[in-house]
């Protein structure tokens, strides 16, 4: 049943990326209508399929790196879905949904482990503490695409010479200020969630804080994105600098959140393997 | 009423005085609509009149005299007993040719500017006009509408309308790539030269409300300050003007740069870096060109303004062919609707469904019944077919005494709708859905060409 979900749930992440693709380069209600469709009914799967996961297992899906990408494309999905109703950035849906599929592709693909429960999992820290962070990570992710889609369309302007996507992409400023809104609203979950983990950490472990490869890379990225804020609001600093580091600030994410899960050890390894 | 026919004049055609004439008559009171009822030989009739053309377009059994007719009306409107030589600038069109213009004409392809989009709220509005006069009835509501349809299909399917055709506007576009919103952005402009008035003008209609003007006689500022509720700030003020300002444009006759790349990067760190957007379209140049490359500061010259109007002006070119083939394609269908539109062959498709329906259902029943003889089915052949015969008979003898009406082609669109014999979905949609939709006004393009 939930096999069949998650099946149904990429398909439909699919469907909706070509949709999106198709309207970067073709601007019609229909498309894009139907692009959203597709996303919307896959993330109703995609709820449905964790949902029941985690009432098999008896705490949130979120074990093991396959469950974790997973349960990350689908707080991405929506975190675009709500963007797209409250905003109305059609365009960044084109960029976003392809970092869905990718996450949904790659989740089917590591192979699912059942992990002994360790009983640490079971704790509402833990689901507060991943769907903070998903949250603050998605919200990145938004950030990132926006600051792709600057740096294109900042090139256009600056060089003078205007692309197939000049047309498509909105202004520098509205671009910008999704940089800025994401990270504004992401900082302070990815805090929370920090900090939900360090406390939980401390309570279940000897101390909170273990030089685990996962915490270290965590706090990097938490380091830039605070530059990030910091300079946006101290100094001013905005555009094409604010665009770069959204990106670099996601590089670190995905290194936190993939590279620690597959290649390194630690303690997070005892339930992310 | 078998003909459609196109009578009219345009930019190409005749020269400006006689346009503005013509097109003077038809906004008068005495609309070329309300003389339909005395026109024998025209049945329906639409018009359109705006500054660049004016056109008739009207059915007819035969074409000639009602053309006389036509031209009669707009000759006695005109009130020039020495009109005659009004003859060579009009030109024809009949069925397809006279279809093919209308929709080129709705899509902008005919058009001063290429692409500019007011022409089709003028249809629109003509269009409005002539239901209210009721001076349009199945064939031309069915054109009209299909002529927006076109229109539209031409807009989302070619690039043709959304590319700057003029410097000023193009400018604008930049900012709007710049800014998005522009009305809460503040614009000093120096220098007060004719085009830095143009662009002004389109920022305004972009929502711009906040103008400084700097200029070194402030005789000219105080003018130009008036006619755009601006402020003027003495010429000296300038720099410092520049913490504040988003959009400047700059156009003095001065032949020393004005601003140095010195000047704006030691500003931007006071602006908090807030994206500065120059317009420079005087020669020489009054901003220095390495200014570009301060972060958060975009120049562009009069050079790359040309550049890009010269681009969009090709590529319009470009999607224009495209355009064409799609008029001509939807030409094409919509005559051959209208020659369905007669009353034979209504009967004949009316015949051919009623006979498809019948051979399809007496295939299904004799397949049920396999322990039928040979003569038990040839009796179900008859009973089917003369069922079908009688229930068509009065029918298709009422469209036949239809045939000799003038209102015959709303019987035999009503007897298709009724019977659902058209095939393309397109076809089967009433004749009265509208649909309005407004697209972006280039401003100056839309000025240019049709007053």
């Amino acid at each position: 049943m939930e096999t069949a979900l998650l099946i149904t749930t990429t398909l439909c992440y699919l469907c909706g990326t070509v949709g999106y693709l198709i309207y970067l380069s073709k601007e019609e209600d229909p498309i894009h209508r139907a692009a959203w469709t597709f996303l919307f009914l896959g993330a109703l799967a995609h709820t449905t399929a964790i949902i029941i996961r985690s009432i098999q297992a008896g705490h949130l899906a979120v074990s093991d790196s396959s469950e974790a990408l997973s349960f990350f494309a689908l707080i991405l999905v929506a975190t675009y879905l709500v963007a797209q109703i409250r905003f109305h950035i059609r365009i960044l849906g084109s960029f976003v949904s392809p970092i869905a599929v990718l996450f949904m592709l790659g989740s089917s693909l590591l192979p699912v482990h059942m992990v002994p429960k360790t009983g640490i999992i079971k704790s509402a820290w833990v689901a507060l503490h991943v769907t903070l962070l998903f949250s603050a990570n998605a919200l990145f992710a938004l950030a990132f695409s926006a600051g792709i889609m600057y740096l294109m369309q900042e090139r256009h302007i600056k060089r003078k010479s205007f692309g197939r996507l000049y047309l498509r992409l909105p202004s520098l400023e509205r671009l910008d200020r999704i940089n800025y809104v994401s990270i504004v609203i992401g900082f302070p979950l990815m805090t929370l969630g920090l900090v939900s983990g360090f406390a939980y950490a401390g309570t279940v472990w000897p101390s909170f804080w273990s030089w685990d490869p996962k915490e270290i890379f965590a706090l990097v990225t938490w380091v830039i994105y605070a530059v990030l804020l910091h300079e946006r609001l101290a100094v001013g600093w905005r555009g094409r600098r604010a665009a770069w580091l959204a990106i670099l600030g996601f590089s670190a994410v995905l290194v936190t959140f993939l590279g620690v899960n597959l290649f390194m050890k630690g303690h997070h390894a005892a339930f992310v393997r | 009423m078998g003909h459609i026919a196109l009578l009219g004049m345009n930019h190409k055609s005749a020269p400006v005085e006689i346009r503005e004439q013509l097109a003077l008559v038809c906004r008068s009171e005495a609309h070329p609509l309300q003389a339909l009822p005395r026109l024998e030989c025209v049945g329906e009739l639409f018009s359109l009149s705006t500054c660049n053309r004016v056109e008739f377009v009207f059915t007819c059994n035969i074409v000639d005299p009602a053309v006389q007719e036509v031209k009669s009306v707009l000759l006695s409107h005109l009130g020039q007993p020495g009109t005659f030589h009004l003859e060579q600038y009009f030109y024809l069109h009949q069925d397809v040719a006279a279809v093919e213009h209308l929709f080129r004409v709705a899509s902008s392809l005919d058009s001063m500017v290429l692409g500019e989009p007011q022409i089709l709220g003028q249809i629109k509005a003509a269009y409005r006009e002539a239901t209210e006069c009721n001076a349009v009835g199945v064939i031309l509501n069915r054109l009209l509408h299909k002529s927006f349809s076109v229109a539209k299909r031409v807009r989302s399917e070619t690039r043709i309308g959304s590319m700057a055709v003029s410097i000023s506007y193009a400018a604008v576009e930049l900012a709007r790539k710049i800014f998005g919103e522009l009305s809460d952005k503040r614009v000093l402009l120096i220098g007060a030269g004719e085009m830095a008035e143009l662009a002004a003008e389109h920022l305004r209609a972009q929502g711009v409300r906040q103008m400084l003007v700097a200029n070194r006689t402030l005789e000219r500022a105080v003018e130009l300050a008036k006619q755009f509720r601006a402020e003027t700030i003495p010429f000296a003020h300038i720099l410092d003007s520049l913490k504040t300002v988003d959009i400047v444009l700059t156009s003095t006759g001065s032949t020393e740069p004005i601003l140095t790349y010195k000047d704006i990067k030691s500003r931007m760190r006071e602006r908090r870096n807030r994206p500065l957007f120059f317009i420079d379209i005087a020669v020489p140049r009054d901003i220095e060109a390495r200014v570009n490359e301060i972060d958060n500061v975009y120049l562009y010259d009069i050079d790359d303004l040309k550049g890009i109007v010269e681009l969009n002006r090709e590529v319009r070119h470009r999607e224009a062919e495209r355009a064409h083939h799609i008029v001509a394609e939807e030409a094409v269908k919509f005559c051959k609707w209208l020659e369905t539109l007669d009353v034979v062959p209504t009967i004949v498709a009316l015949r051919r469904k009623a006979e498809s329906i019948r051979q399809n259902e007496l295939n299904k029943t004799l397949s049920h019944l396999p322990h039928f003889t040979e003569r038990d089915k040839q009796a179900i052949v008859v009973l089917t077919e003369s069922i079908v015969r009688k229930l068509l008979h009065d029918p298709i003898v009422f469209l036949k005494k239809k045939s000799d009406r003038s209102t015959k082609q709303q019987f035999m669109d009503f007897a298709q709708q009724l019977f659902n014999l058209m095939d393309g979905p397109e076809m089967n949609a009433s004749p009265l859905q509208g649909e309005e939709e407004t697209y972006p006004v280039d401003l100056e393009a839309a000025k240019v060409s049709e007053k």
